[in-house]
């Protein structure tokens, strides 16, 4: 990858950021399952963390994909799943979409100040009834005048507590499947809009999660992002982005972890010397290191695919469907090899495999990637 | 008000650092980091030139050999606004006195009216460069800084001191040195980070400075560190605190 001087430096700043700032902070936040992200986000924003390759005119960076890469990799690396996945969600889950297609007062009045950390802001798709299969959703938002009157309900939705404002995906016709859809922003305040209930997780039990309820919801019409029943297409691209997020922070977890468990590996010794004279951990951790790098690269060959303005669907399904089993791996044997200490909550091991199990789930589960690829490449019928 | 910053590129204390067995001279790679202990002086460089308004300008001043340059684009994507780097064969091995003459002739070549510099650098811990540039400057030295201000067209400082704190004044020019912890640096930000390859930097020579390598310095041996021997155990049955407490009196600690 043409990485330059500017990439390795920015790489720097984001490393002694998410070790200064964000780690000394993540056993806090677990414990109270929630980050203040608007003082995070507005921190980072002066930093120019938030929205690199965002239009400067609202407050991006308009900087090259590489720069995204960089900034997933090393929040990968964070003591904690959740603030990757906060962040990734303001930045490149709710947002995109808005600064693709959305209006210049809604960039104006919504993206703007996301970008600079003083909005927090959630992506609400998934429903209880409807997860993967984003076509079955049913929260509908009807045309009244200049309006639009919504109901309906969001499941497990990242940021929910916190956030400002929504990216809700709605019907607002009665056109079926996948027609009939629209990306509409919702302001957290609008009279009818409540979190009814905070969600307990198994892991990123420091990002707050919520069931999202929409009872005769009034925003503008002028909220939805782009052409009213094009939502879903929308929605599709958005989720493209989404995928690339959590794979290439992927990388840096594992990579992360492997480095932890190197070190442990070196330290503890049992049977006279210490267990990384084992040839079996040592070649385990080297086959992990593999398809981490294998990852690596293929993250890399994405991110160019997308400088150059291909369409990335197919590449991110593979990357996403890969990182979320070679996490689930990484988590798995790294916690095997700390042993009984791996197994104790004080022990890094255990909240890493609690929070990147999510990896196969959300975003698109293992099974959605398999679904996007098996008709991507044919094996459809 | 024209401010030169005294900063240093070493390798990075995280890794293991490697010593050239025929010279006994610290290897330096090509990557190279600010020193930690100069983020510091750069800040309070930097607030002093805020506060003096347009006008200010912040030079890095600094004798290594350039390599990559990371460590000075880091101290620039701060915000410093250019660098000028002495970087020299001859002055490899360099004694303080040597280095303090060579910092002092490019500081003197851009003209300075504050001078601000760490307590000391994190690789070669003399301790006495930032002092030794002052005389040979003929500027007076106000060292060991906590808090730095501008007041009434004076540099004030708060000098830490093993009792508390004096508060020590001159007026420009004048060198400061800056502890750890005097103020918190800033860091780089992504426009800072894009800005930084843009800023000038001068590399200068001996000749350039008009100045010779007269190095005094030799190292004639270079031993390991002693391994550490294994703690005393004290067995207390009533009477263990009185053994420690001799233990830190041997150790002069207490």
């Amino acid at each position: 990858m043409p990485f330059t001087d500017e990439h390795h430096d920015f790489r720097r700043l984001v490393r002694s950021f998410v070790v200064q700032e964000i780690d000394p902070h993540v056993e806090e936040w677990e414990a109270k399952g929630m980050m203040p992200l608007h003082d995070v986000f507005s921190q980072m924003a002066e930093l120019g963390m938030i929205g690199l390759e965002y239009d400067p005119e609202y407050g991006g960076q308009g900087a090259d994909h590489l720069f995204t890469v960089i900034l997933a990799e090393e929040f990968g690396r964070a003591a904690g799943g959740s603030i990757g996945m906060a962040l990734g969600v303001q930045a490149d889950m709710a947002t995109p979409s808005l600064h693709e297609f959305g209006s210049e007062e809604l960039k104006q009045r919504y993206l703007a100040p996301a970008l600079r950390g003083e909005m927090v802001c959630s992506i609400a798709v998934t429903e209880p009834d409807a997860g993967s299969d984003v076509a079955a959703i049913r929260t509908r938002a009807d045309s009244d005048g200049d309006e639009l009157v919504i109901n309906g309900s969001k499941m497990y939705i990242t940021n929910a507590l916190q956030a400002d404002w929504m990216c809700v995906l709605a019907r607002t016709s009665d056109e079926g499947g996948h027609h009939g859809m629209s990306q509409i922003v919702v302001p957290a305040d609008a009279p009818g809009f409540e979190v009814s209930r905070k969600l307990d997780k198994l892991g990123m039990r420091a990002s707050d999660t919520g069931l999202l309820t929409f009872s005769d919801v009034r925003v503008p019409a002028a909220n939805i992002i782009g052409t009213p029943g094009d939502g879903f297409r929308q929605q599709m691209a958005q989720f493209v982005v989404e995928r690339m997020w959590a794979a290439y922070g992927a990388v840096g977890s594992c990579e992360m972890a492997l480095d932890k468990t190197k070190g442990y590996l070196k330290e503890r010794v049992a049977f006279g010397k210490p267990l990384l004279h084992n040839q079996y951990l040592q070649y385990r951790l080297a086959e992990l290191a593999v398809e981490v790098d294998l990852l690596k690269h293929y993250n890399y060959a994405t991110a160019e695919a997308y400088s150059r303005g291909e369409d990335t669907t197919r590449f991110a399904a593979i990357a996403k469907i890969k990182a979320g089993r070679l996490l689930r791996e990484v988590a798995d044997w790294c916690l095997q090899f700390h042993g009984g200490i791996g197994y104790m909550e004080e022990t890094w091991t255990a909240r890493f495999l609690r929070d990147n199990r999510l990896m196969s789930i959300g975003g698109g589960s293992d099974e959605t990637m398999l679904q996007v690829l098996a008709r991507a490449d044919g094996y459809w019928m | 008000m024209r401010i030169a910053v005294c900063v240093k590129q070493i390798p990075d204390p995280a890794a293991p650092y490697e010593l050239d067995p025929e010279t006994h001279f610290v290897v330096r790679p090509e990557d190279q980091v600010l020193d930690d202990t100069d983020r510091y002086g750069v800040e309070v460089a930097l607030q002093l030139a805020e506060a003096a308004g347009d006008d200010a300008s912040v030079t890095l001043v600094s004798m290594s050999p350039s390599g990559s340059l990371q460590g000075i684009r880091q101290a620039l994507a701060m915000g410093a606004d250019k660098a000028v780097i002495v970087d020299d064969a001859s002055l490899r091995g360099a004694d303080a006195l040597t280095t303090s003459r060579v910092i002092a002739a490019a500081i003197g070549r851009e003209g300075y009216d504050v001078v601000v510099a760490g307590t000391e650098s994190t690789d070669g811990y003399t301790g006495v460069v930032p002092q030794q540039i002052a005389e040979v400057l003929g500027a007076p030295s106000l060292t060991f800084a906590r808090k730095v201000e501008a007041v009434d067209g004076k540099i004030r400082i708060e000098r830490q001191t093993q009792a508390g704190y004096d508060v020590v004044e001159a007026a420009p020019p004048v060198l400061l040195t800056v502890t750890s912890g005097a103020v918190e640096p800033r860091y780089p930000t992504f426009k800072g980070i894009m800005q930084a390859k843009q800023k000038p930097i001068d590399t200068l020579t001996c000749t350039d400075l008009g100045v010779t390598a007269d190095n005094q310095q030799v190292i004639t041996s270079v031993d390991p560190v002693p391994a550490r021997q294994a703690g005393e155990i004290v067995e207390d049955e009533g009477e263990g605190h009185l053994r420690i407490v001799a233990m830190l009196e041997e150790a002069k600690v207490i």
